[in-house]
């Protein structure tokens, strides 16, 4: 049936995928709890490290950009990102000066 | 269903007939709008996170050990994840089977250490009402809990079918898309790791 059959094939890309993770994971481990930085270097240090790691998964373990529509579903997901980022930082930004301009008003 | 016919020997097992990849192709959409779901989620958290009232904070609770066997057992169950679908490309039932069974039971476990950690919390006197900040911690985590419970139980279901029906485009592309939905867990798993749990730990 699949002309496809790769028997035998060492699956690399998904090992080396996994020890980047486990990588990436423990040095933001380290990076939260073992350094006396700023706690907002520290977040966009580790975030950075979290925006890898998720594209990582997607490429790697995801196959994101495969297939006829490849193309496609990275442009949807890379979309959904961006409305993610645009609530986040929206909401965020809108709450926390609202709520300043609230209090003095008061 | 004039279209299962139409059938691309060349692409792998799950992309072969139309209506599969399809399905795998809306499925993507789906995570889209999961990734909107959990944004309102996070913003909700960063805009309350500091809201702790007479509650304790975030560095008070969260134990580091606990929060590193979580994040290991949910990337691990990935990893695990992503080799049955190798397996499945290599068109072997039975490893699919026996990787997903390993997958099931790291996200049993991951699922079994959430509900310690939030017993736990409970017993502390931390519950959904103690503070803004605990309420939206709750809901974020569970909202994900409940998401990989879910995955769970419709992974068992597609194993029981895969056993009885063997390998077939059809089949291939709901193990597929059940794959996607797991690894996408742990992409979110990612985000609660870095924001919630190290951010929450630091200050």
């Amino acid at each position: 049936m699949s002309q496809q059959t790769k028997k035998g094939h060492f699956p690399w890309k998904h090992i080396i995928g996994f020890l980047i993770s486990i990588a990436l994971t423990l040095v933001a481990f380290a990076t939260a709890l073992w350094t006396d930085w700023s706690s907002s270097t520290i977040f966009i240090i580790i975030l950075i490290f979290a925006v890898i790691q998720a594209a990582l998964q997607l490429v790697m373990f995801m196959h994101m950009t495969e297939g006829e529509d490849g193309g496609l579903i990275s442009g949807n997901t890379l979309f959904g990102f961006f409305i993610a980022i645009v609530i986040i930082v929206g909401t965020y930004w809108l709450m926390t000066s609202g709520h300043m301009h609230m209090g003095m008003s008061m | 269903m004039a279209h299962d016919h139409n059938v691309n020997p060349n692409a792998p097992l799950e992309y072969q007939s139309e209506v599969g990849r399809l399905n795998i192709t809306g499925f993507w959409t789906f995570l889209g709008a999961e990734i909107a779901l959990f944004s309102t989620l996070f913003a909700s958290y960063f805009a309350l996170q500091s809201r702790v009232g007479d509650g304790p904070t975030s560095t008070e609770m969260f134990e580091a050990g606990l929060v590193m066997i979580m994040t290991m057992l949910l990337l691990t169950s990935s990893f695990t994840c992503g080799i049955a679908i190798h397996e499945m490309r290599a068109n072997n039932v039975k490893g699919v089977i026996i990787w997903m069974i390993i997958t099931l039971i790291l996200g049993a476990g991951f699922i079994g250490y959430e509900l310690y950690e939030f017993v736990h919390y409970v017993h502390e006197g931390v519950t959904l009402s103690t503070s803004a900040h605990w309420s939206i911690f709750f809901i974020l985590l569970g909202t994900h809990g409940l998401h990989v419970s879910i995955g769970i139980g419709w992974i068992i279901l597609l194993l029981i079918q895969l056993a009885r029906r063997g390998l077939t485009p059809k089949t291939a592309s709901k193990v597929f898309i059940s794959s996607l939905y797991w690894h996408f867990l742990d992409v979110v798993w990612i985000f609660i790791f870095t924001c919630v749990y190290l951010m929450g730990m630091v200050s």
